[in-house]
């Protein structure tokens, strides 16, 4: 969509004027900065879909719009998370960090701040995984996605 | 080297170069400098209003009956909030409008200033799209933007939002010849495989219907609709909003359909085998409950400019998306090139079946009533008019018999609020209507509640001389609110009965009209003759008129369409 103050606003209020529901969201200029790009993540019936494609599609700003889900695609999603590391714990945190493919990437001595990518679900795992009163604050960007191979969203 | 203007000098000058010759406005702190600039010129005429909400409407209105965009002035904060209502209504009927809207300056914005409120923010629900112009080097080619968008596609009403800085500012000025805009491209030809598609449903149906809405009108295709249906020899009705867009006098005319649609419409809805519906949403009040609606089974032929409005609430077998005018006329060229008829046998059989409907005579009513009905108001209104006028009207029972009784036969002659149902939009828009059309007569018809929802505008109407007819059907009650409390409430008559008002006649005196009462069925017809006589004074004709009459046929909410309460 055009980056243009307000555009964000658009869709948003779109989805809440016509009850539809945002599971996420994320959006951030393009490498053409008059671009931006975002990715939605929404659930409904094959009609709820098409009335919101149909309707995004209308909105001015909007450039395409694509849906990922109709072919294959990559999604990722970022999460940063801060857990209390102190004694043996330090050592299993490590660990667990590792399998998910983590970075710890802030250190104090009583603390990890781990980033972690992927789809929602590997998040979804690895926040089951950890012991739930360890966890100090988490933050997730909600997913991007991208088509696989040649398949291209591009003005 | 072009000189520099000012954004207020840019404002009008774009209003200019757009052809505008009518704005409707009220004016404030935030728009100060752009009336300075109209006040300097003479091509584009300001009309002042009384509120903001009939600025809109009036601009409304002046859209709906001359095929031309409307345009309206308010100031920021409260100018904007009640011009919000009118907003809404053109947008619930896709009308074209620019907005053009003060707003504090720029650097004022987002520290509650006076009268300050978040336009863009307020009206984003209800506009097609609108804009906050920060730059005055971007002020002409928004405004243009604003036309272009307002008209093209399925239209709507567009606002531009103007801080009071930047019509102060100054830029060189230069209007676009053409905006492109690489996000808002809409579709004007339809599918030339759908169209195929749909030449051969028609061909092969048994039970056919055309169901058509505003999208007719707005798209100026009333000519090639009558020359399709002609053709065809097919059954056709229109919406509340279609009025107008298929003869209402023709043979092939079955009357509105929906909620108060007449029982050979909406029952030949229910049974025909293919369904062509064009510029029309199947909307609620049209059709009632889908569920209900898809029992038959049947092809659906869709013709839609706005690719939302397709299989939207039900689903449709042919979607055609595309301007109505242009794929009606693409539907008659290949008509017309194919040697196969519809089946006549099939035809006739349908037309049997639809005339035994029609003898149910849904919209009979008692004619030798000793009070007068309002039916018979419409009527006579129709006659004494020769189905000739501009009719306007407010929201409710009065809105419904007018719909039903005056047979509107060209198009853009049917000006009502039907998608946001809007009382108090009769009056203002009736204002809209005389000046698009100053030969025109114009008349009102409305009821003693909608009709002081905008009552002001009768000041408006004494200053610029507008000879409108208003016929208030006055049954001292909201009268649709009347009819459900009666039929879904018990008969709890809760806050619907109008107390407390006013004497209309000395009302309409004391703004330096002609006032009227007419309390008896015999003096109708005189009294009609007598105001259409004064061309040049706006006459107020209140009609006292039955308290319990009721609008049928009517389909409860939530009902199938063939589930009609009747007389």
């Amino acid at each position: 969509m055009e980056n243009e103050a307000g555009a964000l606003s658009r869709v948003a209020g779109l989805f809440s004027s016509r009850g539809y529901n945002i599971e996420s969201l994320t959006v951030a200029a393009t490498e053409d900065p008059t671009l931006s790009r975002m990715t939605l993540v929404t659930t409904g019936s094959d009609d709820v879909i098409e009335q919101i494609t149909k309707q995004l599609n209308k909105l001015i700003e909007v450039v395409k719009v694509l849906d990922l889900s109709d072919g294959n695609h990559i999604e990722r999603e970022l999460m940063l998370m801060k857990v209390r590391a102190v004694g043996k714990d330090r050592e299993e945190i490590k660990r667990m960090a590792d399998i998910f493919r983590g970075r710890i990437i802030d250190v104090t001595d009583k603390s990890y701040t781990i980033e972690l990518t992927g789809t929602g679900s590997k998040l979804d795992a690895f926040l089951d995984g950890m012991e739930r009163s360890a966890i100090l604050e988490t933050v997730r960007t909600g997913a991007s996605g991208i088509g696989r191979g040649e398949r291209i969203l591009k003005v | 080297m072009s000189t520099e203007l000012t954004g207020a000098e840019i404002t009008v000058r774009c209003l200019q170069e757009e052809g505008v010759d009518h704005i409707f406005g009220y004016p404030g702190g935030a728009v100060l400098f752009i009336y300075d600039e109209l006040f300097k010129q003479d091509k584009v005429r300001h009309v002042l209003v009384r509120h903001e909400q009939a600025a809109v409407h009036a601009a409304d209105g002046y859209a709906r009956s001359s095929k031309k965009t409307g345009v309206a002035l308010v100031t920021s904060g409260p100018g904007v909030t009640n011009a919000v209502t009118g907003i809404a209504t053109a947008y619930m009927d896709s009308i074209p409008l620019v907005i053009i809207s003060g707003q504090v300056p720029t650097h004022a914005i987002g520290l509650d200033a006076f009268q300050e409120v978040d336009t863009v923010g307020i009206t984003r629900p209800c506009v097609k799209h609108n804009f906050l112009v920060k730059n005055v080097a971007e002020l002409a080619t928004t405004i243009k933007k604003a036309f272009y968008i307002a008209s093209t596609g399925r239209p709507g009403p567009v606002l531009v939002d103007i801080p009071k800085d930047v019509s102060q500012h100054k830029a060189a000025f230069v209007y676009p010849e053409n905006v492109s805009m690489r996000s808002y491209n809409p579709v004007v030809r339809g599918h030339g495989g759908q169209i195929k598609k749909a030449v051969q449903l028609l061909l092969e149906a048994k039970r056919p219907m055309f169901y058509t809405g505003g999208g007719v009108i707005l798209s100026n295709a009333a000519e090639q609709l009558a020359e399709l249906v002609r053709m065809l020899g097919f059954p056709c009705t229109n919406t509340l909003m279609g009025l107008g867009g298929y003869p209402a006098t023709d043979s092939q005319f079955v009357g509105m359909l929906g909620m108060h649609g007449t029982y050979e419409a909406n029952m030949a809805m229910q049974h025909c085998d293919v369904l062509v519906a064009v510029g029309a949403r199947f909307d609620d009040r049209v059709i009632g409950n889908p569920k209900h609606f898809s029992n038959e089974a049947r092809k659906i032929i869709h013709i839609d400019i706005d690719p939302s409005s397709i299989s939207k609430r039900v689903k449709v077998d042919v979607p055609i998306v595309g301007s109505v005018s242009g794929v009606l006329d693409e539907l008659i060229k290949l008509l017309k090139a194919r040697k196969e008829k519809p089946d006549q046998t099939a035809l006739d059989a349908w037309w049997t079946q639809i005339n035994l409907w029609r003898a149910r005579d849904c919209l009979k009513y008692d004619r030798a009533s000793a009070i007068i009905k309002p039916q018979m108001v419409v009527e006579k209104l129709y006659e004494v008019t020769g189905g000739d006028a501009f009719i306007t009207s407010d929201v409710g029972q009065h809105q419904m018999w007018a719909a039903q009784f005056y047979k509107f036969d060209l198009p853009r002659r049917w000006i009502n609020s039907g998608g946001l149902g809007t009382m108090g939009f009769g009056l203002p828009s009736a204002m809209g209507v005389q000046f698009a059309n100053p030969d025109g007569a114009v008349a009102c018809v409305t009821g003693e509640a909608s009709i002081q929802m905008c009552i002001q505008e009768l000041s408006t109407c004494k200053q610029y001389n507008l000879p409108l007819k208003i016929i208030n059907l006055n049954n001292r009650y909201m009268g649709m609110v009347r009819q459900w409390q009666e039929f879904f409430h018990g008969n709890r008559y809760a806050e619907s009965y109008m107390d407390a008002l006013p004497n209309f006649v000395k009302l309409a005196e004391s703004y330096g009209h002609v006032g009227m009462k007419i309390e008896q069925p015999g003096d109708i017809q005189g009294a009609l003759e007598e105001a259409f006589k004064l061309k040049d004074r706006l006459v107020f004709m209140d009609f006292i008129t039955d308290q319990t009459e009721n609008v049928f046929p009517m389909v409860p909410g939530g009902k199938g369409l063939s589930e009609m309460i009747l007389v």
